[in-house]
């Protein structure tokens, strides 16, 4: 594929959704270049999916500027659909065919030809590990052949964008690492990737540049390495005191470091050093039941931006 | 990944439609849905085109020679005919009725909610107007077989004494298709199968009353004609003037009919998928 590195594939301006009262997406502004892959981080009902459905040309804006590879979905949705592979979030499988079948059929929706169809199915019956699920019926899957043929089903028409919404949620870690891996090949192949995610660790090995939003807006833009320079500190000491002590012992680590987090079950101490703040914190006699020293991750950033039980 | 220069590109086929009527809502393929259909069919489900095919069978032995004992011979535009004869059309008519709705509302309405099948397949390049033709298509056919089926085993028994009678089955087919049509539509409304039963709630009177098993000239006039609206008397009024012979310019009025049925139905429907899926 020639990649002219900064072609931009998608160009949203002030992009709404709104359900009568219900604000879901609130006026975000955004642009993917080709190759790229691009995350949509944000807690549960932040917008993500409504936002990944625009750009599917599976929903129509309210309000704001939408552009797919140049195109209109509101004018051109068939033919953006085109050059798309969806992969939804409940997978959405043919129950009543088998995983071939499934492949086959979904390239027919296209309008693809059989000559066409026939050697692609085997190719992606090998590039998702199914070449020997070729005839079972889908519901006799595991979870994570089932999202691998999903995956799959979205790459028949040779996609230009991939769109992933959640695609490792409810794996083990061995069918995450599998995936994780197609999807770096295709990321390798030029495929532009737009996916949303819950886990941190998702968006740090997959993402060149994430969103992270929260009540249908953007709270934040960059590089995961970025996002953690910008919004956390280099380090973070982790701190547990026992279910009830937390808060209390919180009120004494006021200032041990450059910010503080109480969450249910510990403490997180933003700083630059987090030895040196763990020996200060024992050298003080306070005596935390459990501490680890970490570098600051991608989830620090999510914990911030979106608010969970913030103490500055 | 290479792609074969000779083979249309998924993108080479979807720009071919811009500019062409209703590009938006139909991608000119509503038989790969057909297709999709004949996979999932071909390992299940045989004895549903079994049971379909016997079911008016077994209605026109019970009543046509049980019944027929006791009402003996009924007039037909003068002429009179057996029982037999009287209700033969009748029911292949609500076989027609009841297959398209089959296909139209309980199938329809496992693959909305249950496998959700529509949802993938409106992500592609297809169209809402290609999933509702292809549907309704598959329930033609189904219909057709029926129609088919019932024909070579009454015409032997005398049942149907005109020529006419050939047109009978594209006859089952145009009423088919109104039903699935509209039945199509309806159920996208329907969120469980609680609501389901309603659709049986309207379907079991209208065969009742809608002269099936007897003439409706047997009720009083009022009620006549809140049923000759009613799609069932107007597909039975239809088959009957084929299979009888008695074709007069008012059988194109049963035609026109199910030609309205079907163009509003489909209006209908497309644009209730539109709104379920890509809105």
């Amino acid at each position: 594929m020639p990649a002219n590195s900064s072609e931009i594939v998608i160009e949203a301006t002030n992009l709404k959704k709104v359900y009568g009262d219900f604000v879901a997406v609130n006026g975000i502004n955004f642009k993917v270049t080709k190759g790229e892959s691009f995350g949509l981080l944000g807690p549960n009902g932040a917008g993500k999916s409504t936002t990944m459905r625009m750009i599917s040309a599976t929903l129509t804006r309210s309000e704001g500027d939408l552009k797919i590879l140049g195109l209109d979905p509101v004018t051109k949705a068939p033919q953006i659909r085109a050059h798309l592979g969806v992969i939804p979030q409940q997978d959405h499988l043919d129950n009543e065919l088998t995983v071939a079948e499934n492949l086959y059929i979904y390239g027919r929706y296209f309008g693809l030809s059989r000559a066409y169809l026939k050697p692609k199915v085997e190719e992606l019956l090998e590039f998702a590990q199914l070449v020997e699920k070729r005839n079972e019926k889908v519901e006799a899957l595991s979870g994570g052949m089932k999202r691998r043929l999903t995956i799959a089903r979205g790459l028949i028409n040779q996609p230009e964008i991939l769109m992933l919404d959640e695609p490792t949620t409810g794996l083990d870690p061995q069918a995450r690492h599998i995936l994780w891996d197609r999807l770096f090949r295709l990321k390798e192949e030029g495929v532009t990737l737009i996916l949303t995610t819950h886990y941190m660790d998702e968006a740090e090995q997959l993402c060149d540049r994430i969103v992270v939003m929260d009540n249908g807006t953007i709270m934040a833009e960059g590089s995961p390495a970025g996002l953690i320079a910008e919004y956390s500190s280099k380090e973070v000491l982790e701190l547990r005191f026992g279910s009830n002590k937390n808060i209390e012992a919180a009120k004494a680590l006021e200032g041990y470091g450059d910010r503080l987090e109480i969450l249910p079950d510990r403490i997180l101490l933003y700083c630059n050093d987090a030895e040196a703040v763990l020996e200060k914190v024992n050298h003080d006699g306070m005596k935390p039941l459990t501490s680890l020293v970490r570098r600051s991750s991608l989830e620090d950033v999510f914990l911030r931006l979106t608010g969970r039980t913030l103490v500055e | 990944m290479i792609l074969n220069a000779a083979v249309d590109s998924a993108i080479a086929i979807a720009e071919r439609r811009i500019g062409k009527p209703g590009e938006q809502v139909f991608a000119g393929r509503p038989y790969v849905m057909i297709q999709r259909s004949f996979l999932a069919f071909k390992r299940s489900a045989w004895f549903v085109i079994l049971s379909g095919f016997v079911e008016p069978v077994f209605y026109l032995a019970s009543f046509g020679y049980g019944l027929s004992k006791l009402v003996g011979n009924m007039s037909a535009a003068g002429h009179p005919i057996s029982y037999a004869a009287f209700i033969a059309p009748g029911l292949l008519a609500t076989s027609a009725m009841n297959g398209a709705i089959y296909d139209s509302t309980w199938n329809v309405f496992f693959k909305m909610h249950h496998g959700k099948v529509y949802n993938a397949m409106l992500a592609t390049s297809l169209g809402p107007l290609d999933v509702a033709i292809g549907e309704i298509g598959w329930a033609l056919l189904r219909g057709f077989t029926y129609a088919v089926g019932f024909m070579i085993v009454v015409t032997p028994f005398g049942l149907i004494p005109s020529w006419w009678g050939i047109l009978a089955i594209p006859a089952a087919v145009l009423i088919a298709f109104g039903f699935a049509s509209v039945g199509m539509g309806i159920t996208s409304y329907l969120k469980d199968f609680q609501q389901m039963e309603w659709i049986n709630f309207f379907m079991l009177p209208m065969f009742l009353f809608s002269g099936t098993l007897y003439s409706i000239s047997a009720f009083p006039r009022a009620l006549q004609l809140i049923i000759e609206a009613l799609p069932l008397s107007q597909a039975i009024g239809l088959v009957r003037d084929l299979t009888l012979g008695q074709v007069h310019p008012g059988t194109l009025w049963h035609v026109l009919y199910f030609v309205v049925m079907i163009v509003a139905g489909l209006i209908f429907t497309t644009r209730r998928l539109q709104n379920l899926f890509q809105k």
